[in-house]
């Protein structure tokens, strides 16, 4: 049993950071002119592998395509020394270019992210569709046609 | 529920860019007053920005914290024939500056434009969560 949830579990996790994400990167859209904020962004692959429990995704059938998505690391992101707003796995953007009001959100890479993790949600969703059609048709009673 | 919080924080950056849009509307309008009679010219309004958790860590959102007005003269022309002139002969006008507040409204549409974008996208997105597992 466990055998034919493992694969989903993996997936829906991935589908639950990559909310996350979305929501982090709105964030930083909505603050793009609000004096002296820090953009946030998340190193996905190693939240993901936190949240798996540190399963790769090669041990986890079917789970490679999102794997490959999620394996690339961000360039650019600055890990967390202490910070007001510290959480885990959170980590401060790099200036790309020093602004006047200590604003560190570079609108660019903020839309290119946020389009690039939107069709990664929805890959992840499509991932999980045809997991459980898979499912749903191997327990179909095959005399019934 | 965490795309659902997508629409506080990206509404709440939608509502302070349309409160910057307002108080750009009204300086622009005021951009050519003179001053009463009580030598108070109209002062250009800027609204103050500031972060606002919604809720949650990591879910930012936006209010506006204060409207400031700039402490900058106004601008003084020399015309006597003016029924607001003062006794030299000045007529004080207020001190918006034209240029500035259209690049103020410009980049405050864009803003405005790019969260009503990001809404859209996590409604696109949760409307297909919603279908999980159907078709």
């Amino acid at each position: 049993m466990q055998r034919l949830t493992q694969a989903l579990d993996f997936q829906a996790q991935a589908l639950v950071l990559r909310a996350e994400r979305q929501r982090l990167i709105a964030s930083n859209i909505a603050n793009a002119d609000t004096p002296g904020y820090a953009a946030r962004d998340m190193d996905f692959a190693a939240a993901l592998r936190e949240a798996t429990g540190g399963l790769s995704a090669g041990q986890i059938a079917g789970a490679v395509p999102a794997a490959q998505a999620a394996v690339a690391p961000r360039e650019g992101h600055l890990a967390l020394g202490a910070g007001v707003r510290d959480e885990p796995g959170l980590l401060y953007a790099h200036h790309s270019q020093d602004s006047v009001d200590r604003n560190t959100v570079d609108l660019d890479r903020e839309r290119h992210s946020f389009a690039d993790n939107a069709v990664k949600y929805e890959a992840t969703l499509r991932f999980i569709n045809g997991h459980v059609r898979t499912m749903l048709d191997a327990m179909r009673n095959p005399n019934q046609g | 529920m965490t795309m659902l919080r997508i629409f506080d924080v990206s509404g709440s950056a939608a509502s302070a860019q349309s409160q910057r849009l307002n108080t750009v509307a009204s300086n622009l309008a005021n951009a050519d007053t003179v001053a009463g009679p009580d030598g108070q010219a109209y002062k250009a309004r800027q609204v103050v920005f500031q972060t606002t958790l919604m809720g949650e860590v990591g879910a930012a959102g936006v209010r506006v914290s204060n409207v400031v007005e700039d402490s900058t003269p106004g601008r003084r022309v020399h015309d006597p024939k003016h029924p607001a002139a003062d006794a030299q002969g000045y007529v004080t006008y207020s001190n918006v500056n034209p240029v500035e507040e259209m690049v103020n409204m410009i980049s405050a549409s864009r803003s405005y434009q790019n969260n009503i974008e990001v809404m859209n996208t996590a409604k696109s997105l949760l409307l297909k969560t919603l279908q999980l597992g159907q078709s």
